[in-house]
C-alpha cells in the first residue's frame, strides 16, 4: 500500500456527502472515479485526512434531457460520452473528448464531474465545458447555485468550489446544428496531459465563433477577439497573427515557443473544423 | 480502522475486512493471492495491474479496495476458461507477445477488452488503444501482431459469433 492512513465514508446521499466533508480543520475530500486523486494519494502528493466516497449517491448519476439543454450528473463517465450512452447535444464534440482521455481503463472509472473538479488547466473536460458555454451545478452546506464555465476555474487546480462544496451535475445548452467544431491537442504521448489545446465552435449560418485554448498556465482562454475575426471571415496569417496577438496581450507569462505552440494549435482547431 | 466488504470475485463471494488506503490490487495480491494482477507504477500509468471491475477494464493500484464493495471482479485468473482470452494467449504465445511477461497479465486484459467493444481496427487504431499499456521490455511490435492476429481469429471463430448473439 501506497498511501498514508485516512477514514473512509462512503455516502448515500447528497446530503450524507455534504455533511461529512464538513471536517473542521481536518482535510476531508470527495472521491468520485479516484483516477486523479487516488495516484495523488499514493505519491503523498495529496494530503487527505477523510475520503467520501460519492460513487454510490445515485442523483449525482442522472441525466436529464431538457429542451434546451442537457444536464449530466457528475459522475458521468468519460466512458459514458464515448460509448454513446448519454445523449448528446454538442453535434459529437463531448462523445469525441470523453473516447481521447488518458485510456479506456481510466475512462471507465473518471468522470466528469471529478476531472472539473480537479480543474487541472491540462485537462479535457474543462476546456470543453467552457467552449460549449455550460454551466456548473455545486450545492453545498448553503444550498444549491450554478456558475457559468467560464467563471468556474480561478486559475491551475482553483476553482470557485467552497467548503464542503459539491459538483451535482454539468448542465451543457443545445448548440445549434449548423455549428461545427474543430479539436486539436499536442501531447508526447497518447492519452498524456497535453501541452497544448484548443477548441473551435464555427457557425458560419449564425456568424457566429468561439475559440478556446486549454493547457495553459491557468484557466482556459476564451479569445474572443480572435473570435470575431473568424465570425468575420479572416482567415491564414491575418487570424494567425489576430491569434498571438490575442494571446501575448491575455495577461499570462508566455514564452515565445509556449506562444508559438498555443497559436498553431488554436489554428488546427478552426482548420479542423472545417473538416465536419 | 478497517471497513468491511463483500464482492465476487472470480465467480467467489469474497468477505474482507480492509483498511481504507488498501488498493484493490494489493487485495488481489495480498490477501486472495492473485498475483497474476502486477504492480508496476502504483499511480495508474503502466496498466500491468489492469482488471476488470463490472466488466469494465480499471487499474487496480488506483482504485480502492473499499471502493469495491457489491462489485463483481474478474482477473487473468478468473478468465482461464474464456474462449476469447484463450485464443488472446495463443496468439501472444504463436506471435512472441510478450518477453519479460511482466506487462503482460494487463496486455491480455485490456486486449480482451479491446475485441469484445471494437473487434475490426486496424493497426493504428490497436496502437492507440493499447497505449495505456506500457512494456518495458519495448516488445510492441509482437504485441500488436499478437492483437491482430487473435481479433482476426476471433472473427473467424464460432464463439464470436455466439457473443454477438
Amino acid at each position: 500500500m501506497k498511501p498514508a492512513p485516512f477514514d473512509y465514508h462512503r455516502a448515500t446521499s447528497i446530503e450524507d456527502a455534504i455533511a461529512h466533508l464538513q471536517a473542521g480543520d481536518a482535510i476531508a475530500r470527495p472521491l468520485a472515479g479516484g483516477q486523479s486523486l487516488v495516484p495523488m494519494l499514493n505519491l503523498r502528493l495529496a494530503p487527505a485526512d477523510r475520503l467520501v466516497d460519492l460513487t454510490r449517491i445515485d442523483a449525482l448519476k442522472q441525466i436529464v434531457a431538457r429542451a434546451d439543454a442537457i444536464r449530466y450528473g457528475a459522475l458521468t463517465t468519460h466512458a459514458a460520452f464515448e460509448d454513446g450512452r448519454v445523449p448528446d447535444a454538442s453535434n459529437g464534440l463531448m462523445p469525441f473528448i470523453g473516447s481521447q482521455i488518458a485510456y479506456r481503463a481510466v475512462r471507465t472509472r473518471g468522470t466528469i464531474g471529478g476531472a472539473v473538479a480537479l480543474a487541472d488547466p491540462a485537462a479535457d473536460w474543462l476546456t470543453t465545458i467552457i467552449a460549449l458555454e455550460a454551466d456548473v451545478a455545486l450545492v453545498g452546506p448553503n444550498g444549491r447555485r450554478t456558475v457559468a464555465g467560464t467563471d468556474f476555474a480561478l486559475g491551475p487546480y482553483m476553482t470557485v468550489i467552497g467548503d464542503a462544496e459539491l459538483i451535482e451535475a454539468i448542465i451543457v445548452p443545445r448548440r445549434p446544428g449548423s455549428e461545427r467544431w474543430g479539436h486539436y491537442k499536442v501531447a508526447r504521448k497518447t492519452g498524456e496531459y497535453a501541452e497544448s489545446m484548443a477548441i473551435a465552435l464555427i457557425d458560419k449560418a449564425l456568424g457566429k465563433a468561439r475559440l478556446i485554448v486549454g493547457a495553459t498556465d491557468g484557466a482556459p482562454l476564451v479569445l474572443e477577439k480572435s473570435a470575431r475575426e473568424i465570425a468575420a471571415g479572416t482567415i491564414g496569417g491575418g487570424l494567425a497573427a489576430a491569434i498571438r496577438a490575442e494571446l501575448a496581450e491575455s495577461g499570462r507569462d508566455f514564452s515565445p515557443e509556449k506562444l508559438l505552440l498555443h497559436s498553431t494549435v488554436a489554428m488546427r482547431a478552426v482548420a479542423n473544423s472545417e473538416r465536419r | 480502522m478497517k471497513t468491511s466488504i463483500s464482492a465476487v470475485i472470480n465467480g467467489k463471494q469474497v468477505q474482507s475486512a480492509v483498511e481504507p488506503r488498501t488498493s484493490l490490487a494489493d487485495l488481489l495480491r495480498e490477501e486472495l493471492r492473485l498475483t497474476a494482477t502486477h504492480l508496476g507504477c502504483e499511480q495508474g500509468v503502466c496498466g500491468a495491474c489492469t482488471v476488470l471491475i463490472d466488466d469494465q477494464p480499471a487499474r487496480a493500484c488506483i482504485t480502492l479496495a473499499v471502493g469495491i464493495d457489491g462489485s463483481d471482479i474478474r482477473t487473468l485468473e478468473g478468465l482461464e476458461n474464456d474462449a476469447l482470452m484463450l485464443v488472446l494467449k495463443s496468439a501472444f504465445h504463436d506471435k512472441h507477445g510478450l518477453q519479460c511477461g511482466f506487462c503482460t497479465p494487463g496486455m491480455l486484459i485490456s486486449a480482451w477488452d479491446l475485441l469484445r467493444r471494437k473487434p475490426h481496427l486496424n493497426e493504428a487504431e490497436i496502437r492507440i488503444a493499447m497505449s495505456g499499456n506500457l512494456c518495458r521490455c519495448t516488445g510492441y511490435q509482437g504485441i500488436v501482431r499478437s492483437i491482430r492476429s487473435a481479433a482476426e481469429k476471433w472473427a473467424g471463430s464460432a464463439a464470436a459469433t455466439q457473443e454477438q448473439v
